[in-house]
């Protein structure tokens, strides 16, 4: 209840800075500006940069200050704080790192924990991807393949990944080809579904005129179709990135032998918050940056996408 | 030669509910080969039915299309289409949308090219080559979709209301292209419309369909087109006999659409 109230007073301190101090000397006098109708008009809402570092720095402020951490200048009276076994301060957390990072944990290097996870994901998306987007194609071409594999695709679906984890399991057993058929599987029915809503979406009219322009099945298949589902197939390889790196963490943490999953749960174990919590953040940004690497690589090889 | 002959087309589909749609019924006409032909008529005429079938999109369930001595059976190289809009690739620059067609028949790349910048400079998009196509205004987009049919060489040219989606100006402009380009290439055009206007103007001979079934109505010899191709289509529509056509066709299309309007009420 007091971290929240804190909370809220730090949102209207920052909301009056920015208002009242940085606004008149960050704004700039361009066409929105203008604008008299702001509210509902979603194209003339910029989000405020300064707010977002002031939200970085408010989490970091409590947490040091409900931690006792010497890089906050404000603490929480004795009675308040956390000891560290529930939650360690920010530069405690930041130690941990350094000496994973160096003398590693639990037989590996945490560079090489982060590295199995990410190949993992990798591995298995790639897979998925292989067999998923000809399979979806092959379901937006011909109708007694779309019958054959609706079923199976339709009710594959809506499984969770992480129901599949014990199957995999006991099929498979707990090493890195076990992993990587989990996020296969976790990829492949995403991918397909995608790829069918990529041959959906091309207008009939472009068919229509590369066939009248002399082109061949193969030629409106690879020169039509293929790039007109380009933008929907990374569309799905946005989502299914995201699953298999929620997935391969997920699976992780029931069985392996290194991977950013079986750190925080083997540190969980040990109650060493401190790891839990830098694999929590690093886990995070790793995320982060491979919805990051999709978008780029979308705005590269599909720059049309919404231009149509 | 190689003249378009519509043999007696019908196309009767049948609906869910076990009710037919005679989209057309009986057409025959023939389109000497260099002729501009332009198709008018209220909505439900099967004029766009008719334009799929000469493109090869479509198969009548009676009757014949014949270019030439043979029989057309599927969409082919000799008949190119023009549609309305959002049919360019849009993944592809406007010089490789313009040489799709020679593309996918293996032709060189000089002479691609060569065919490419010629077609650019005709419609006048010399300084577009290497733009992408979302980066072109809708009227630019249509001279790319016009260049790109052109470049394939094809006996007959379809345009399904190519000008449709264009403001009045734009509009005028890419009318007296496209009568240009006629003339030049002495291609055979046919071009179905909604606007009056532009069918007499794109039109030596302008067939007018009637819906239920859908069918020619009535056909037209106009000299509009031999006037306003390389000349100016404002001095042309300025004419009293253009206005006069006008009149006379507007109104049997206003009749039209009151005797639709008519038996839609009479059914209920």
């Amino acid at each position: 209840m007091t971290v929240l109230a804190i909370y809220v007073g730090l949102i209207l301190v920052a909301w009056a800075i920015t208002r009242f101090a940085l606004a008149p000397l960050t704004s700039v006098d361009d066409f929105t500006r203008r604008k008299t109708v702001t509210f509902g008009d979603e194209s003339a809402v910029r989000a405020s940069r300064a707010a977002s570092v002031f939200s970085v720095l408010a989490i970091f402020l409590i947490w040091g200050a409900f931690t006792g951490s010497r890089l906050t200048p404000l603490h929480a009276p004795e009675a308040w704080r956390m000891a560290p076994i529930w939650l360690p301060p920010p530069e405690a957390v930041w130690g941990r790192v350094v000496t994973i990072a160096s003398d590693g944990y639990r037989n590996f290097t945490l560079f090489e924990h982060l590295i199995a996870s990410i190949w993992r994901v990798v591995g298995g998306f790639l897979a998925g991807a292989l067999l998923g987007i000809p399979l979806g194609f092959a379901m937006g071409l011909n109708g007694f393949l779309r019958g054959w594999f609706d079923p199976i695709v339709e009710f594959m679906r809506p499984v969770p990944p992480l129901a599949l984890i014990p199957l995999v399991i006991i099929w498979f057993g707990i090493d890195e080809k076990a992993k990587i058929i989990l996020l296969f599987l976790a990829s492949l029915w995403i991918m397909a579904i995608a790829a069918r809503a990529g041959v959906a979406g091309v207008k009939l009219s472009k068919v229509h005129a590369a066939y009248s322009l002399g082109a061949s099945r193969w030629q409106v298949l690879r020169y039509v179709i293929l790039p007109n589902a380009l933008p929907d197939i990374f569309t799905g390889a946005r989502v299914a990135m995201g699953v298999c790196w929620g997935t391969v963490v997920a699976a992780e943490l029931v069985a392996a032998e290194r991977g950013a999953g079986m750190m925080i749960m083997v540190a969980s174990r040990f109650m060493s918050t401190d790891i839990v919590i830098m694999g929590v953040i690093l886990i995070g940004i790793i995320g982060y940056g491979i919805d990051m690497l999709m978008r780029i690589a979308e705005r590269k090889l599909a720059p049309w996408k919404g231009r149509g | 030669m190689a003249d378009l002959r519509i043999d007696d087309v019908s196309m009767t589909f049948r609906l869910p509910n076990g009710g037919e749609v005679h989209a057309l019924s009986n057409v025959s006409l023939t389109i000497r080969k260099g002729e501009i032909v332009s198709v008018l008529g209220p909505s439900g005429c099967g004029k766009t039915t008719l334009l799929n079938i000469l493109a090869g999109f479509l198969a009548p369930t009676g009757g014949e299309v014949w270019l030439g001595n043979h029989t057309v059976r599927g969409p082919d190289r000799e008949r190119g289409m023009v549609f309305q809009q959002g049919a360019l690739f849009e993944w592809m620059s406007v010089r490789e949308n313009v040489g799709f067609g020679p593309r996918m028949a293996g032709r060189p790349k000089a002479e691609i090219r060569r065919t490419v910048d010629h077609l650019l400079d005709t419609v006048g998009l010399s300084d577009f080559k290497e733009k992408a196509i979302y980066e072109l205004s809708g009227g630019m987009q249509q001279r790319v979709a016009l260049a790109r049919c052109l470049a394939n060489d094809p006996d007959v040219i379809l345009m399904d209301e190519p000008l449709g989606a264009l403001d009045a100006l734009t509009r005028e402009k890419m009318q007296g292209l496209v009568l240009d380009l006629w003339k030049e290439t002495g291609k055979t055009v046919i071009l179905i419309t909604h606007s009056v206007e532009e069918a007499l103007l794109l039109g030596e001979r302008l067939i007018v369909m009637a819906p239920r079934p859908g069918r020619i109505h009535r056909e037209y010899r106009l000299p509009f087109a031999e006037m306003g191709a390389g000349g100016d289509l404002r001095t042309v529509k300025r004419h009293p006999e253009f206005a006069a056509k006008r009149e006379e066709i507007l109104s049997m299309i206003w009749e039209m659409e009151e005797e639709i309007m008519g038996r839609a009420e009479a059914a209920e």
